[in-house]
């Protein structure tokens, strides 16, 4: 297992260092640098040769990465180019709100997406099971940004139950800590702040996690019917125990490994669909970070936001795999 | 020889699988395939079927709300957003079309050759379809458009490349499963070179993953171009495509909602039509990809 | 059972988490706050070091320049300085500073610390100097000139209260750039402690002082209770912001923000059926146009140029896309003194368009390109492509197939300005400074010294009689000549129709109708917030 959990780490090293060529070269790549997109459709001729010499943007594109991975490698990742903050400050404010956005999202969609995918696999064929599919199917089928408005219209603005976006009331005179306004309300014992938080958190995590949910939900309910025909569901059935026992205790937990793959696999496509979600729902996280600094071709901090993304994927799988084998007795890593 | 015969007879077995008696008794395959044909045929019949030309301003009947004379309506250029829906299908299906196949072009490619080549090769194309896979696959398809360009036909390469991996992923792994079987190694010991095998022997073997797999991302690939278009990032105006009608839509939500709703329940139910196929073909062709996107 | 009470559980939690939002705002808060939503996030607050106009709405609640913008204006009134003088030449500019004027950090403002701050503007040896720092934008150059060029001005420490700024030439557009927000005097100490960059510390001696900043949420601001101009009406300022137009309008209903620093058109009307809100508008300092390139393909023939303006109905647009909220244009925002009343905007005439085409060689048309943008602008509320859309849709009219090809922004930037496009183009432009040179020069007129267009003169417009007006317009301190002379250049530039003149936007916002003394900046910005009180 520990040469295993070192053999795959050792793998993060050139998976990173490919993303970082990819990221770099590729943002290079796009006409208009940084220094056009600071000075908009003002300033003149000399201006953008000022920036673009001070930016080193002069210099070739290889040299350039060299410097940046020189840098990397001793831990700086430099400094945003649009805001002259630390690339870690700008990404440590972000990436709370991110992180607690995509749990919760994740939460709802393997909580909702087992529940659904169990009752329809309990009662197959029934209007339940063909309704509850249905409804999933749209669920996967559904741009986000698309679903992200329609709730924060129907439920934000027409019924106003849940607020218009945001993290938190601005009321409430909340302090950041972890920047997760979830966790500090817990650690600071603030219900207020840990409610309205919640509140705000609903609706863009059921947005963000539809997908995910429709997924885990088939997923579910497919690998219940299979299981559900097995020897060993049999056999418990024969012993007598009730149809719900069997499912909860013995079906569910079989069930729970092709799901785990599953979350493992969402994990990378939640902070690209969080992209869109925060920027319908307004949400400072990581995900209008990057986009906001790719339009500006604030490079540093580009970089600096898919390297982390790229790392947050790799260790989620690795997690996952790791996870398969207290899950399933049957696997073993050499 | 005898190994040639062994091939044709399994592929034709798979096939068998596909008999249309088979597809049509379920119920999904059935469904999706009614969508999808009204879909193609809303595209192929647009002309006789829109009542309007889809980019003619009119801005003495701008952002009415539905009625007989437009169904659904007209945006705030006056266009009548029925024309626009029906004459988007076009668009829709090459999207999903040409992105899919650009997807599963560059997948098989990679697939293929690293899973029947293995070793170095292997690791290398395999670590890079790792990258590709690390890298949050909407800034790789915003940087892919703003490097090319944004145009539809850039979007649609730039999808093609996010979904590459997958493809790569799931045909290495049957070329594997494939090349451990017998009649490949008959092969090759008879002396076959390796395109001969590759064409005549693993890739017949691998189609049903691929179509499967084909059928199951159309629908994200119209999804995934409408959400660059969300960005500023697809068609160029005035395309009807559904993603930018959705898009620009939206800051009409509150005081025209039609503008945004009619395409955005086009690309639902088209995508949803896919989708339906795709389990059907699942079912029928390779349960074991079950579930995955 | 023990299991089925798990998912009661979940069910609970679930029914519970939308029972929570019944709860509404919590309670009742003891202080006035004033919150206002922006669609973008500021990128720093350092007014010699930024440009973009969200950084300019936050600073224009915290800053004072050596003089302000009065009331709802572009016209220059006392700011620091009480009051100045402007010597016969054009060349000397002496301001006489408030006293007793604070800092917020308790620096006290006088001729030693205002000029201590603006030195990084001037002196390339401040360790601070603004053009030195990496990556910087700045309008120092703008208004003080450049080092480089010899054309930097002088500063002066008359006495504690007395600053005088020398200039090499005359320019009387520099007391009009000197309001600027990007102007705007930090205090030194500030700028001392942080190291050069106060950027996210910011400290003036405006109305209001900074308190926090959470990047792409919101920025905090308190009334400054010792404002020299009065104690601001409210306690609490917030930019909040929100990237989607629906959303803000939404909040804007839902009083969770009092004021909407942009309303697209599209919900004007809904603002306006709305007895809670109120609509502002006001005539915007911006122009809106569709570029020609002068100098290659069919638009180097004046009459192609005059016939693309006649072919286009700017009133149908403006009503249909911008609803109303704009002014057909004839080359020069309405509100800038040096309009030319006598001249009009180019009439909707098909007809005339075609014989002009016709009279030029092209009585059937021809095929061309036009590159536009998604994004909107300040000068711009529904984007490029939409404005794209609805020329090319008039152009088909005379006989011209344009093909649109959008661009993302920067690479549209780095096209439009650095490559020799032909066709067309969208484009426009804000003021900067409320200057008619600000247009007219920036916009249209000749580099002579270097023998190519000025940078923003990005149609490639070239006119050696207009050119001539414009050099002399800039070398007068005569404010009636001035005038005269930019009339004159506003002709010959509608005749020259070197861009697809299309409007001046109005500058629009939302409030709701508790918000009192709110008054609109044709700048754009939040002076005089301290008048602004929540009934």
């Amino acid at each position: 297992m520990l040469k295993f959990l070192r053999r795959r780490l050792l793998q993060l090293a050139p998976v990173l260092l490919g993303v970082s060529i990819l990221v770099f070269f590729g943002m290079h790549l796009i006409p208009g640098d940084v220094a056009q997109l600071l000075l908009g459709d003002k300033g003149t001729d000399a201006d953008l040769q000022r920036i673009r010499h001070q930016l080193g943007l002069d210099r070739p594109v290889y040299i350039q990465y060299v410097r940046f991975l020189g840098g990397i490698l001793h831990g700086d990742f430099g400094v945003s180019i649009r805001t002259r903050q630390p690339v870690i400050w700008e990404i440590g404010q972000a990436l709370p709100v991110t992180v607690q956005l995509s749990l919760a999202a994740l939460v709802f969609a393997v909580v909702f997406g087992l529940l659904i995918g169990v009752l329809a696999a309990r009662y197959p064929r029934s209007a339940l099971d063909t309704g509850s599919m249905v409804g999933v199917l749209v669920g996967v089928s559904m741009p986000v940004f698309w679903t992200g408005i329609l709730l924060l219209l129907v439920f934000g603005g027409i019924l106003g139950w849940l607020p218009l976006g945001g993290i938190i009331d601005g009321n409430l005179g909340y302090r950041r800590m972890t920047g997760a306004p979830l966790l500090d309300g817990l650690i600071s014992g603030s219900w207020a702040v840990v409610g309205s938080s919640l509140r705000h958190i609903v609706l863009p995590a059921v947005a963000l996690g539809s997908t995910a949910m429709a997924a885990v939900a088939r997923m579910a309910r497919s690998t219940m019917l299979d299981v559900l025909g097995l020897d060993f569901i049999r056999t418990a059935r024969a012993k007598g125990l009730a149809e719900r026992r069997v499912v909860s205790r013995h079906a569910l937990r079989n069930a729970l490994l092709p799901v785990v793959t599953l979350v493992g696999l969402q994990l990378g496509l939640l902070l690209s669909g969080a992209v869109l979600t925060e920027t319908i729902f307004a949400l400072p996280g990581l995900g209008r970070l990057a986009i906001t600094s790719v339009l500006a071709r604030d490079y540093p901090l580009v970089q600096g936001v898919v390297l982390i993304a790229a790392a947050v994927f790799v260790v989620a799988n690795l997690l996952v795999d790791v996870l398969y084998v207290y899950l399933d007795p049957r696997i073993r890593y050499e | 020889m005898a190994t040639a015969g062994t091939v044709a007879l399994r592929t034709s077995r798979r096939l068998a699988a596909l008999s249309w008696r088979r597809l049509f008794a379920h119920s999904s395959f059935v469904a999706g395939a009614i969508i999808v044909t009204g879909v193609v045929a809303a595209a192929a019949f647009a002309p006789a079927l829109a009542p309007f030309d889809p980019i003619e301003q009119a801005f003495t009947s701008q952002l009415l709300a539905p009625s007989r004379a437009h169904p659904f309506g007209t945006d705030e250029f006056g266009r009548d957003i029925f024309s626009r829906v029906i004459y988007g299908a076009r668009i829709a299906l090459v999207v999903g079309v040409v992105a899919d196949g650009i997807a599963a072009l560059l997948g098989v490619v990679l697939g293929v050759v690293s899973g029947y080549f293995g070793r170095r090769v292997d690791a290398f194309l395999m670590r890079t379809v790792d990258v590709l896979l690390a890298f949050p696959y909407l800034l790789l398809a915003m940087i892919v458009v703003a490097i090319l360009g944004p145009s539809l036909i850039n979007a649609m390469i730039a999808i093609g490349i996010v979904y590459t991996p997958q493809f790569a992923r799931v045909v290495r792994g049957a070329v594997l499963q494939v090349k451990e079987e017998d009649f490949v190694e008959a092969a090759r010991a008879v002396g076959a070179g390796s395109l001969r095998l590759l064409a005549r022997h693993v890739l017949p073997n691998i189609l049903s993953p691929i179509i499967v797999m084909a059928t199951l991302t159309v629908g994200f690939m119209i999804v995934e171009t409408a959400g660059l278009s969300f960005l500023g990032l697809g068609a160029s105006p005035p395309t009807p495509e559904w993603g930018s009608m959705l898009a620009t839509g939206r800051s009409f939500m509150l005081t025209a909602p039609w503008i945004a709703t009619f395409p955005g329940l086009a690309i639902l139910i088209t995508v949803v039509g896919f989708n339906l196929i795709g389990d059907g073909l699942r079912d029928l062709l390779d349960p074991r990809l079950r579930g995955s996107r | 059972m023990k299991r089925v009470s798990h998912w009661l559980v979940l069910v609970t939690v679930a029914a519970g988490l939308l029972a929570l939002g019944y709860g509404g705002p919590a309670g009742a808060q003891p202080q006035k706050t004033l919150v206002i939503a922006i669609g973008a996030d500021q990128t720093g607050l350092d007014p010699q070091t930024v440009q973009n106009n969200e950084s300019g709405f936050v600073m224009s609640t915290i800053f004072d320049s050596v003089v302000n913008y009065k009331p709802g204006s572009s016209e220059v009134g006392p700011g620091l300085a009480e009051s100045w003088t402007v010597s016969p030449d054009g060349k000397v500019f002496t301001f006489k500073l408030r006293r007793g004027v604070k800092f917020h950090d308790g620096t006290p403002m006088n001729a030693r610390t205002v000029a201590d701050d603006l030195d990084r503007a001037i002196n390339p040896n401040n360790p601070c100097y603004v053009l030195a720092r990496k990556g910087v934008d700045t309008y120092d150059d703008f208004t003080f000139g450049s080092v480089t060029d010899n054309t930097v001005a002088k500063m002066d420490v008359v006495d504690e209260y007395t600053l005088r700024f020398t200039l090499p030439d005359p320019s009387a557009p520099f007391l009009s750039s000197l309001a600027m927000t990007w102007q705007g005097i930090m205090s030194p100490a500030a700028t001392k402690q942080y190291n050069c960059d106060a950027s996210q510390h910011p400290v003036g001696t405006g109305p209001f002082k900074f308190v926090e900043a959470v990047r792409n949420d919101h920025i905090t601001l308190d009334a400054n209770p010792d404002y020299w101009g009065g104690r601001p009406k409210v306690d609490r300022i917030i930019f909040k912001i929100v990237p989607e137009s629906a959303t803000r309008m939404l909040m804007l209903e839902r009083n969770e923000v009092q004021i909407l620093a942009d309303v697209p058109p599209s919900d004007y009307a809904r603002a306006q059926n709305n007895k809670a809100l109120q609509l502002y508008r006001q005539p915007g300092l911006t122009i809106l146009g569709v570029a020609m390139s002068n100098d290659l393909g069919p638009f180097k023939d004046r009459r192609v140029r005059q016939a693309m303006n006649y072919a286009v109905d700017k009133d149908a647009i403006n009503q249909g896309l911008y609803a109303g909220a704009t002014t057909a244009s004839q080359g020069m925002p309405p509100v800038l003194w040096g309009y030319n009343k006598g001249v009009s905007p180019y009439a909707y005439d098909v007809a005339k368009a075609k014989a002009l085409l016709a009279e030029a060689g092209f009585p059937n048309g021809f095929s061309t390109e036009m590159m536009v943008y998604a994004n909107p602008r300040g000068y711009n509320p529904i984007g490029g492509a939409k404005l794209g859309e609805a020329v090319q849709s008039y152009l088909t009219k005379v006989g011209i197939n344009v093909k649109i090809t959008q661009y993302e922004w920067g690479a549209y930037l780095d096209r439009f300005r650095h490559q020799p496009w032909e066709g067309f183009a969208i484009t426009g432009w804000s003021g900067d400074n409320g200057d008619p040179d600000n247009f007219l020069g920036d916009l249209f007129e000749w580099d002579i010294a270097k023998g190519r267009a000025r940078t923003n003169n990005t149609s490639r417009h070239h006119n050696p009689a207009y050119d001539r007006l414009l050099r002399d317009a800039r070398r007068t301190t005569d404010q009636t000549k001035r005038e005269q002379l930019y009339e004159q250049a506003n002709k010959l530039l509608h005749d020259d129709a070197p861009w697809i003149f299309m409007n001046h936007t109005n500058q629009v916002r939302a409030a709701r109708v508790n918000v009192k003394g709110f008054l609109l900046n044709p700048l754009q910005m939040f002076f005089h917030m301290e008048l602004v009180s929540l009934e």
